[in-house]
């Protein structure tokens, strides 16, 4: 065995901090299977009441509806995402390849209460783009885009494209380019080089990506707060209307505990469809 | 017999101008997808300018009134203040813990590795929502106030992953041989810590605690969760603000915030090659 100076001063803070969050996973945990105690912020006896109540059609549905919209979401964001990428990676110039990453990164540190407003901005019925149609003569009265599921779809879609144009550049840079150029030598044009090599080989990319994706949209909550303005819900909204405007947190809490274990869930199988292609990309 | 089909496939190999053609194709493709991503920065900053309350394309007068009103506005103000004051300690806790892991984990082998990353590298999937709930609960459970240190100590669970991937990255990059020659001549393993690892690692480091720093100055869902009306971060100021008023002060304040966010971005790109931090440097 090596000698190990110094592990535990490194790991010991680390071990701190997992604890810390394992213990905040595991006060949820808690309080979801805790009864509801109206008029009071402490929970009563031990429950499963909150997990049958999530069967209610309601839940139901804003349970589907989210993993509905992640799945729109994640789709779009990897058709916008992948020429990006390759851009990012395949760009000629150096300036070029600048200009495309700060662009694409930027709105990553914007923060989501930003973005949503500007979305605001743009899709409202006096806003930019009712306004720009609306001049050249092309509708007569405003597109209700606000509170509707495209323009939630929109603004989420802005939000997630720089994660995940970042995971599927790092997937494509380390392509080795020798694949690609031996397929060149071999007499395929770029676009079957494309097709044979470099999208083969970015498949673990994109599983990666999607998945992120898809975790990232399904916890946003300012954006289909402010443009889904209360006609679509999804799962984090639900959960801080319980919280926060009828204080049922322990209800809140299983919603949590169950949108984790759909998360869970939905991650897993990615994982178990991107198998077969774990091979290809490991060199 | 894979040799003869490839004989008998016909070579896709396009003729001069159609390889023109496909490339300005995919340079269009890639710009109006960057137009996508710009499309909301490029909107609000038309209505920040705009002189009147009330949205209109293009603006009929122009003014900065609004910057001024949203500098002067206190929610603003206290909202940059708590949020330095989070964001400083979260991301100062957050590169120490993630960093001293991150060698921990290139360098030595122990008990419950893998586990300890999975459980850090978590947040990244598990919905904020949840994280900020969770916190919430575990502080009153334990007693505590809704001060500032359970926001801190959510961040820095928030923001570990990204700093753990940063100093990974570059500690990957690090030369072994420097520490094991500076080992072999005699030095204890601190001084070889302080002599040799740190310094070359100072370009990881910087970049770990800009990310750490930016995100948390910028995280909303599970800031929500966990400040009380006295704590309030910019994010959380800024949500309310656009439930409760339409004027375009929002506006000025995103333009300022993403200027900012930009030209850090853009310094970011300069000293640390924004490429090499985010691995997507082509090999």
């Amino acid at each position: 065995m090596t000698p190990r100076p110094l592990l535990r001063v490194f790991v010991s803070p680390a071990v701190l901090c997992a604890i810390g969050f394992a213990a905040a996973l595991g006060a949820v945990l808690q309080y979801s299977l805790r009864a509801y105690v109206p008029g009071s912020l402490e929970p009563g006896g031990f429950t499963l009441a909150n997990f049958t109540a999530l069967l209610h059609p309601l839940y139901a549905r804003v349970f589907l509806d989210t993993v509905w919209i992640c799945c729109l979401t994640a789709f779009f964001t990897l058709v916008l995402g992948y020429p990006l990428a390759f851009a990012l990676v395949h760009a000629r110039s150096v300036a070029l390849k600048s200009v495309i990453l700060v662009i694409t990164v930027t709105p990553l540190f914007l923060g989501e209460v930003v973005r949503t407003y500007s979305w605001i901005v743009v899709l409202g019925n006096n806003g930019f783009l009712n306004s720009m149609l609306l001049k050249a003569g092309l509708i007569d009265a405003p597109l209700q885009l606000m509170f509707t599921r495209l323009g939630v779809v929109t603004a989420l879609v802005h939000v997630t494209l720089p994660v995940v144009v970042i995971m599927l550049a790092a997937a494509l840079a380390h392509i080795d380019r020798d694949y690609e150029r031996a397929a060149a030598s071999l007499g395929a044009g770029p676009i079957r080089a494309f097709l044979t090599v470099t999208l083969p080989l970015s498949t673990p990319g994109i599983i990666a990506s999607v998945t992120t994706a898809f975790a990232w949209t399904f916890s946003a909550f300012a954006t289909p707060q402010l443009i889904g303005g209360g006609r679509v819900n999804m799962v984090a909204n639900l959960v801080y209307q319980l919280g926060f405007a009828s204080f049922n947190f322990p209800f809140a809490a299983s919603l949590s505990v169950a949108g984790l274990m759909l998360t869970f869930a939905v991650l897993a199988l990615m994982r178990t469809a991107a198998r077969p292609f774990e091979r290809i990309g490991l060199h | 017999m894979p040799r003869a089909r490839s004989q008998t496939m016909p070579k896709l190999v396009l003729p001069k101008a159609l390889r023109l053609l496909s490339r300005f194709l995919g340079g269009l493709a890639v710009t109006a997808i960057l137009g996508f991503v710009l499309l909301p920065a490029f909107v609000v900053t038309l209505a920040a300018f705009n002189d009147r309350a009330l949205l209109s394309f293009p603006p009929a007068a122009w003014s900065w009134r609004w910057f001024a009103k949203a500098i002067a506005y206190e929610d603003f103000q206290a909202g940059v203040r708590n949020g330095l004051i989070v964001t400083s300690w979260a991301s100062s806790i957050a590169l120490t813990v993630g960093a001293a892991f991150a060698i921990a984990l290139e360098r030595y082998e122990f008990n419950l590795k893998r586990a300890l990353e999975a459980v850090l590298l978590s947040p990244l999937v598990v919905p904020h929502f949840t994280i900020g709930l969770g916190f919430l609960i575990l502080f009153a459970q334990l007693g505590l106030a809704r001060g500032y240190a359970v926001i801190v100590a959510c961040h820095v669970v928030l923001v570990l992953p990204f700093v753990l991937r940063s100093v990974y990255i570059s500690l990957r990059n690090l030369d072994p041989r420097l520490e094991l020659a500076a080992a072999s001549l005699g030095a204890p393993p601190h001084r070889v810590l302080a002599t040799i690892t740190l310094p070359l690692l100072v370009p990881g480091l910087v970049s770990g605690w800009l990310f750490a720093a930016i995100l948390s100055f910028n995280e909303f869902t599970a800031s929500l969760f966990v400040t009380a009306q006295r704590t309030q971060t910019l994010p959380v100021a800024l949500y309310n603000y656009v439930r409760e008023y339409a004027d375009p002060s929002m506006a000025a304040i995103s333009v300022m915030y993403i200027v900012a966010t930009a030209m850090l971005l853009i310094f970011a790109n300069a000293f640390l090659g924004l490429a090499r931090v985010l691995n997507v440097e082509h090999r």
